[in-house]
């Protein structure tokens, strides 16, 4: 069949698939006083329409930043006032967002940055869409991290095709729509540094580096036109998008901290400025070695890979983590889907599995059963992950052994993760755990995510600096 | 190797299923279709009630208007249902929603949706298909498969609006591969059961009369064709006659024994309803009304008629009515009837006289089934779906079935719309038609190599789409809306009733043709 005639189907049944979520019941509904992220969204359109600009970040009498205050950069505030003009069916502009951004990113990517056959890229495009994390998000809970990644994703594919100032625009306006895109900015840094450095910083690398600061940089100023003028905006938009006063973690979320805190309670013992310095620390150590292979050989591979490892890093060691944040790596690993089928589709699963709480919360559980299992059954089959097994397939030329295990692991993970998934539906927990089977589940996901955080560093680091000639194809 | 392939493909489908199921059934925030609360009072009646007062129950306007055997299936979902919610088998809790109920009836549509599964893979078996290699997306039984089992009407009609009609057309359509494999008993069982769960499927029945009497009965033919009256085997017909007088007693038997008979065929068959249903099925009496309408508008205009002798029942107010014609002749039950004869007798006379095995059958069929969709009394638009789905097996062998087979399903497809008018309905609608309609054509194109459709036909197809934005987009923003509420539903209908007209005449003049030159090879 022709290619654009199997892609539109695959967009169509992803389109069916996030309006069909929609029709469920989303964050907070129903449940005053505070209600849930739908309600925040509202509230954001708003104040935005309402209120002079140099009033959104402020606590004023017409403003109280304790109900839903706005905690987002400027775009996510300008999209809100976009919003607040037409007063339609709210779901509808997350999937005109879909629509606009993120769909025709993954399209590109699958085609021009993908390796294999046309039915194998629909095939990627297919799975891509149908990565139930973001969809059950943003049409389930309710958010437009669409809008970011599918910003970050513009940025990634038109950096692939070789336009370094247009993706460092693309993606200073996604870090501009959600400051959570930091995760990604390490990896985007190193590799147009590289870049620069590869190309001579005595003459084109140069000139090179300095359009890209300067793209930046005006970018920043336009995003932030209106708060320009009064230094004390600048700081208090940034006090409200990182807000440090509130600790290491909250609620339960699948990272390092709130893991050992099941050991030792780290949160009680460390003074909160500790607590920052350590986390820093060691999010710094973690991200130390892909950042700088990345810097020494930038090429589209090795960028995909430190995308994946520097967002995971952050995810499991930075300050203030929400379990919504998985999406952020769980993106650069959509875009491995192609090269490592089997370790991407499981972590994409355990990413889905990770949030379970929050979709129970929010009374999600038949689209989470229905889209985990579509997904895992369309990756696994259309993407064949279970031949791409092999050790040289895996690129774990040092672990020999280690492939033979995979699938049987992968079974017994699956079916934990059914078992666990399950068991929080449908039993009560005992009264001296309440909280027992979160916690199960985010240290089940933690102990993945961890997992898989050393074998994508290892898969990164142990490609040889200079590519072999028979490997010519997989540089950029 | 073939079998690998079908039984690959019926996996492949099967989540695609699931997951418009899944998805569709926790779709509880909208409205619910009467359909629901339907089931729910059969349910009900069947489980609280003794048998005797099955078809006399009336405390609620949805009474039981199935056959025996449908109520039967009723009283066993019924002891399951027991276990989700108690309260909705109490017949006095009328339109009783809980989560639980709607969560048992969602579930229970997908359950039963495994005969259409298992009836599809039969028919994919039967599949004709030519040597060569195609990939897996090429085959034809996996077109067929991926044709029946994402089949948008049936999609809609089942499980955004709720029905059993999967079920029920997974035992048609594994009685058509039964027949198609050779297999005829089974065939004859499996639709005398089905005529005893719902019947609708009598339109149908003359040509599985006329086939098995012919075809099986006649074990032999004359060179020529024509019936070799020696060749009857009294056996076979003992056999057909005690399969469908034991699926009847087994069904019928315990009215009879209480002498409720005359009743049970009152529910049956109620004809106090109207011509059309509220909203015109887009048939031959739609046209009819539109003409008789535009008439007596024009007549009122040029001052021909007088406006207070004019029935005042207005024929699409979304209301059951009974209704006159102002100007044509009124139309009535056994004109109707008479009409349906007159439109299936050529074809069940040449499966008669020129038999052509099971496709001919096949063919036969469909064409009863469009032609009782033409010309019937009340008829529901979802009954398009009974033409529909068994002439895809045809479509994906002949390339002119194939053609003929667009046409029929985009228009069919279409007007299922008004079916789900709230807005959040319209984004779902209008996406699984956009992906059952790319999909047909695209794959359809591809296995018979070339465009299928000529440009007059494609240019009324593309009308759809202009028809579409008129009803959904520009007649609300228009002042109309109010003065003339039926417009939408009046033109949709109109529209539609050309397309399917169309599609009937070109399907009976292929069906002649073919019986033509059969004719022709033996002079």
């Amino acid at each position: 069949m022709e290619n654009w005639s199997l892609v539109s189907i695959c967009v169509l049944f992803g389109l069916t698939a996030r309006w069909a979520v929609s029709l469920n019941s989303y964050s907070g509904a129903g449940k005053p006083p505070m209600f849930g992220d739908y309600e925040a969204q509202r509230h954001w359109q708003e104040v935005t329409y309402n209120l002079p600009v140099h009033e959104w970040y402020f606590n004023t009498t017409d403003n109280n930043l304790n109900y839903w205050g706005l905690d987002y950069p400027p775009l996510t505030a300008y999209h809100s006032l976009l919003c607040a003009h037409d007063h339609g069916f709210d779901f509808c502009w997350v999937l005109v967002a879909d629509l606009l951004i993120y769909i025709p990113a993954v399209v590109l990517y699958s085609f021009y940055l993908s390796e294999g056959s046309n039915k194998k890229k629909v095939c990627t495009v297919l799975c891509i869409l149908l990565y139930p994390g973001l969809i059950l998000i943003d049409y389930g809970h309710f958010q437009y991290n669409s809008i970011s990644l599918g910003l970050a994703l513009w940025g990634v594919v038109v950096l692939g095709l070789g336009w370094d100032v247009l993706g460092s625009l693309a993606f200073v306006l996604s870090l501009n729509y959600k400051q959570m895109e930091l995760y990604h900015s390490l990896p985007f840094f190193c590799y147009l540094l590289g870049k620069c450095f590869k190309q001579g910083l005595a003459g084109r690398g140069l000139f090179l580096l300095v359009k890209i600061a300067v793209t930046v940089l005006v970018t920043f100023a336009l995003c932030w036109l209106p708060f320009l003028s009064d230094p004390g905006q600048i700081l208090q938009v940034v006090h409200r998008l990182f807000p440090v006063g509130r600790g290491l973690f909250e609620d339960k979320v699948a990272n390092t901290w709130c893991s050992l805190n099941v050991l030792i309670k780290i949160k009680t013992i460390l003074s909160t400025d500790t607590q920052l310095y350590f986390s820093l620390t060691t999010t710094l150590l973690a991200i130390l070695p892909s950042s700088i292979k990345l810097l020494m050989k930038p090429t589209l591979w090795q960028f995909k890979l430190a995308l994946v490892n520097s967002s995971l890093a952050f995810f499991l060691f930075s300050f203030q983590v929400h379990e919504k944040s998985i999406l952020l790596p769980a993106l650069p690993v959509c875009l491995l889907l192609n090269d490592l089928p089997l370790p991407a589709i499981w972590f994409l699963q355990a990413s889905t599995f990770s949030m379970l709480p929050l979709f129970l919360k929010d009374g999600l559980l038949v689209p989470y059963v229905v889209t985990s299992l579509a997904f895992l059954f369309f990756s696994i089959y259309l993407l064949s992950a279970f031949e791409h097994c092999s050790e040289d397939k895996l690129r774990l030329g040092c672990l020999r052994h280690l492939p033979s295990l995979i699938p049987g692991s992968f079974y017994f993970s699956i079916t934990a993760m059914a078992g666990l998934s399950f068991m929080s539906v449908a039993l009560a927990p005992p009264d001296q755990l309440p909280d027992l089977f979160p916690l199960l589940v985010s240290v089940f996901s933690y102990l993945h995510f961890l997992g898989l955080l050393l074998y994508f560093n290892i898969v990164q680091i142990a490609e040889p600096l200079q590519s072999v000639r028979k490997n010519q194809k997989k540089s950029n | 190797m073939c079998y690998l392939y079908v039984e690959l493909q019926s996996v492949i489908s099967i989540p695609p299923r699931l997951i418009h199921r899944g998805q569709a059934s926790v779709y509880d925030t909208g409205c619910h279709s009467t359909d629901f609360e339907v089931h729910r009072n059969w349910l009900a009646i069947t489980h609280s009630l003794p048998v005797s007062k099955w078809y006399h129950e009336n405390t609620s306007e949805w009474t039981l208007d199935y056959p025996p055997l449908f109520a039967w299936f009723e009283y066993s979902l019924s002891h399951v249902a027991q276990h989700f919610d108690k309260e909705m088998l109490v017949v006095q809790n009328l339109i009783y929603t809980s989560p639980a109920t709607i969560l048992f009836q969602r579930l229970s549509v997908i359950v039963t949706d495994i005969v259409f599964i298992y009836a599809v893979k039969e028919c994919c078996r039967s599949v004709r298909e030519e040597k060569g290699s195609k990939d897996l997306l090429g085959h034809p039984f996996f077109i067929l498969a991926a044709l029946l089992l994402w089949n948008f009407g049936l999609l809609i009609v089942d499980h955004i609006h709720f029905q059993y009609n999967g079920f029920l057309f997974g035992i048609l359509l594994l009685s058509v591969a039964r027949h198609l494999q050779g297999r005829h008993l089974e065939g004859a069982l499996l639709f005398t059961v089905l005529l005893n769960l719902k019947h609708i499927y009598l339109y149908i029945a003359p040509a599985y009369g006329i086939f098995l009497l012919r075809s099986y009965c006649f074990t032999k033919d004359n060179t020529d064709g024509s019936v070799r009256w020696s060749s009857f085997s009294p056996v076979r017909l003992v056999a057909l006659g005690s399969i469908v007088i034991s699926v009847g007693a087994l069904s019928f038997g315990p009215f009879i024994a209480m002498g409720q008979l005359p009743q049970v065929l009152s529910r049956l068959f109620p004809f106090k309803r109207g011509l059309c249903h509220a909203y015109w099925a887009p048939n031959v009496w739609a046209l009819y009304n539109m003409v008789d309408k535009a008439l007596s508008v024009l007549g009122v205009r040029l001052k021909l008629l007088d406006v207070a002798k004019l029935p005042k029942a207005s024929m699409t107010g979304g209301l059951v009515q009974e209704f006159q014609h102002s100007i044509l002749p009124s139309v009535s039950p056994s004109i109707t009837l008479i009409c349906t004869l007159l439109s299936i007798m050529p074809a069940v006379l040449s499966i008669w006289c020129r038999p052509r095995g099971a496709r001919g059958f096949l063919r036969c069929l469909v064409v009863c089934a469009l032609g009782s969709f033409m010309f019937g009394w009340h008829v529901h638009e979802k009954a398009i779906l009974m033409a529909i789905l068994p002439f895809s097996i045809l479509a994906v062998e002949s390339r002119e079935d194939a053609g003929i087979f667009l046409m029929l399903t985009t228009t069919g497809h279409y007007s299922l719309f008004p079916l789900l008018f709230t807005a959040a309905e319209l984004p779902i609608k209008v996406l699984l038609m956009l992906l059952f309609t790319l999909y047909s054509f695209t794959s359809l194109k591809k296995l018979f190599r070339g465009s299928l459709l000529n440009p007059l036909e494609t240019t009324y197809l593309l009308g759809l789409v202009a028809v579409e934005i008129l009803c959904e987009v520009v007649y609300p923003l228009s002042p109309w809306q109010h003065t003339l509420p039926f417009v939408p539903l009046l033109v949709t209908s109109v529209y539609c009733s050309l397309g399917v007209s169309y599609s009937f005449i070109r399907l009976y003049v292929s069906l002649l043709r073919q019986h033509g030159t059969d004719k022709h090879k033996q002079l």
